[in-house]
């Protein structure tokens, strides 16, 4: 029994991997006080700039991974201009940059349509692999999750135990104190909020160039809005969003694994589970009114003109 | 970094030439775009915004694409001034679609008048049933209405598929995911002979009305508003935050719904994947456009539909992905984000 849900777990990291990097960047930005609510599109951006380099230059994931980050980074500075330099309201600054990245993809996509790509060969770890239940479920991935994991322990030691941690946080807590201690506060959310476009870059480029190796419109298919859900699931803090997004994995391949599993339930339903359980999840952690407020970064989302 | 500095003052003709500043610039960035495509952006101007509206046929087409669109607006907006930010008007759609269907598949053959009303009211109900259920998320459960409006369109994506592969699947369909084609009677009539204007006009027409009278004459109106400015003002003078939200959230799910009707009782004809090109997601770039204003939605909704009619024309004359149309909507919204940026802030003198 346990034997057969290895490859079930296994699909889970994997599945779980873009919502890891789109989550942890989204969670970057968020702790500085800005919500990006444009994910979705910055995801979308990156996936089909990915996809275009892996194609073209025939290197695959090795270009269209930093093709999927810098095209995410660049959308996102679109946003943080408008969001950022001109104070506009943040929450629909976001949906215009979803808007914007669907079409965008969409529109440079068109040429991509019948192309698929090799995808990435799994990197078997020697000596970790061979662990029992872990190994063949961890370490038996392609190179881009392992560099999920490494990227989930830089946000959180970074976040925890340094300088730079402590002026991001500050930054969100309270800009008007970092502004007056001399802090360059639109630069450091500048800077965050290009740290998120470029994570949801990376992770839509994973989706276009390993997991699934081909381009299909709207690929993405609202995993970057489910990534924003998770920061709130995780209330703001990085282990708990890699937990959230491990287990929204196991959620969205279980439709895969259903028939096997002897699931008897029409596709579509399954289908759905993922983006029925993003509203559970936000059900029970926001009933908590406490727990959120104690979290939540008090200038989230409040535009600062100093 | 730093470009703007508050005003003393709002300023009030910033507030009604944004959306033309945010036109204009839209504009301009579509030239640059064409321009960077190696096509001449006058030439491909002519055919996105002049083209489709030189036959009689076209500003019929531009009717039909511009009444979804102003509906679902005229709902948003209530939210909208409320700060109730409902993204998940198309799931809206979809299931006020399905409601609306289900009664047409349900009624085929029967020769009732009453077909069309009942789809109305049906579509109206589901509608306002999928905005109802993120209202109890959030006043409830305290749940982000932006999250879960948006999730739920997901969802309502979903059981429209299976719907449509499902049960209502039209066994002669040859397995395409779609339903019967809907009889006269669950059809909107038409209006204009050769045309595909039907009278499904009137709602919208009737919505626009009743929005205006109700944004300039009821009490209610001003509750919203003053909610959405002043919450602590508003709890003050005794207005309930919960009923806001409900207010809010079924009345823009009844225009959607009621849109998604418009859609299956009318150019559609039928269930299937297609009902909406996310008539529900533009409505919102409408309604912000519009000023939140009955009227001024109207313009903006009309602006919108032709930008759908270009995206169309440029797809048939320029080959190019319909997704233009997504473009110029995402450009059009940040424009207009960036100039309202200007109504209460100036541009920093420099020091």
């Amino acid at each position: 029994m346990i034997e057969s849900l290895i490859p079930v777990l296994a699909g889970a990291i994997a599945a779980a991997t873009p919502l890891i990097f789109a989550g942890l960047g989204e969670l970057v930005a968020e702790r500085t006080g800005v919500i990006n609510l444009g994910v979705e599109g910055m995801m979308l951006t990156g996936a089909i700039a990915g996809f275009a380099l892996a194609a073209e230059t025939g290197y695959g994931a090795a270009a269209g991974l930093p093709a999927g980050a810098l095209a995410g980074a660049a959308t996102a500075l679109i946003f943080a201009f408008f969001a950022l330099s001109l104070a506009a309201n943040q929450a629909a600054c976001g949906l215009a940059l979803t808007i914007f990245g669907i079409g965008l993809s969409a529109f440079i996509g068109q040429h991509y349509v019948s192309y698929s790509l090799p995808g990435l060969q799994p990197l078997v770890i020697p000596l970790l692999s061979d662990i029992p239940l872990l190994g063949p479920i961890l370490f038996k991935q392609d190179a881009v999750v392992y560099l999920s994991f490494i990227t989930f322990a830089v946000v959180a030691w970074t976040l925890a135990r340094t300088r730079l941690g402590l002026l991001l946080k500050a930054v969100g807590e309270s800009p008007e104190s970092a502004h007056a201690i001399g802090y360059p506060v639109l630069g450091i959310r500048y800077g965050a909020v290009a740290f998120g476009g470029a994570m949801a870059g990376i992770a839509g480029a994973y989706l276009s160039t390993v997991y699934t190796p081909l381009w299909v419109q709207n690929m993405s298919a609202g995993r970057g809005w489910i990534a924003v859900a998770l920061v709130v699931f995780a209330t703001w803090k990085p282990l708990r969003l890699l937990l959230g997004a491990y287990l929204f994995g196991a959620v969205t391949i279980l439709q895969f694994h259903a028939q096997g599993l002897g699931i008897d339930v029409p596709v579509q339903f399954l289908a759905a589970l993922p983006y029925a359980a993003t509203i559970v999840v936000l059900v029970v952690i926001s009933r908590d009114r406490r727990l959120l407020q104690l979290n939540l970064p008090a200038s989230l989302g409040k535009p600062f003109l100093p | 970094m730093h470009l703007l500095e508050p005003r003393a003052q709002p300023s009030q003709l910033m507030r009604w030439t944004a959306p033309l500043i945010a036109i204009v610039a839209t504009l301009l960035a579509g030239s640059f775009l064409f321009w960077a495509l190696d096509k001449s952006p006058l030439a491909s101007f002519e055919v996105f915004f002049i083209q489709p509206l030189t036959s009689s046929y076209g500003w019929s087409e531009l009717l039909i694409k511009a009444c979804p669109l102003i509906l679902i607006a005229q709902g948003l907006a209530i939210g909208f001034k409320a700060r109730i930010y409902n993204i998940g008007a198309e799931g809206q759609l979809i299931i006020g679609a399905l409601f609306g269907g289900g009664v047409a598949i349900h009624f085929d053959g029967s020769d009732s008048a009453w077909v069309i009303p009942a789809m109305v009211v049906a579509g109206a109900l589901g509608g306002a049933l999928w905005g109802a259920l993120p209202a109890l998320l959030k006043t409830r459960f305290n749940a982000e209405e932006t999250l879960t409006t948006l999730m739920l369109t997901y969802v309502a994506t979903f059981i429209l598929s299976y719907m449509v592969n499902g049960p209502w699947r039209d066994p002669d369909g040859m397995n395409f995911p779609q339903s019967i084609m809907f009889g006269d009677n669950a059809l909107f009539g038409i209006l204009l002979e050769g045309s595909r204007v039907n009278t499904s006009i009137f709602i919208t027409l009737f919505a626009v009305l009743a929005f205006w009278l109700f944004n300039a004459r009821s009490f209610l109106s001003y509750q919203l508003e003053v909610g959405g400015q002043a919450p602590a003002a508003s709890r003050y003078a005794g207005f309930s935050a919960k009923q806001t939200v409900w207010f809010s959230l079924v009345i823009s799910g009844l225009t959607a719904g009621l849109a998604g009707v418009g859609e299956v009782a009318g150019p559609v004809g039928q269930l299937n994947l297609n009902i909406s090109p996310g008539y529900g997601f533009a409505a919102i770039i409408v309604a912000y456009l519009g000023r939140l204003h009955a009227l001024g939605i109207v313009l903006a909704g009309a602006l919108m539909a032709l930008i759908y009619l270009g995206g169309e024309a440029a797809q048939v004359s320029l080959q190019m992905p319909a997704a233009i149309t997504g473009i110029f909507q995402g450009m059009l919204l940040f424009f207009l984000l960036g100039a309202d940026a200007f109504i209460d802030n100036r541009l920093r003198k420099p020091l």
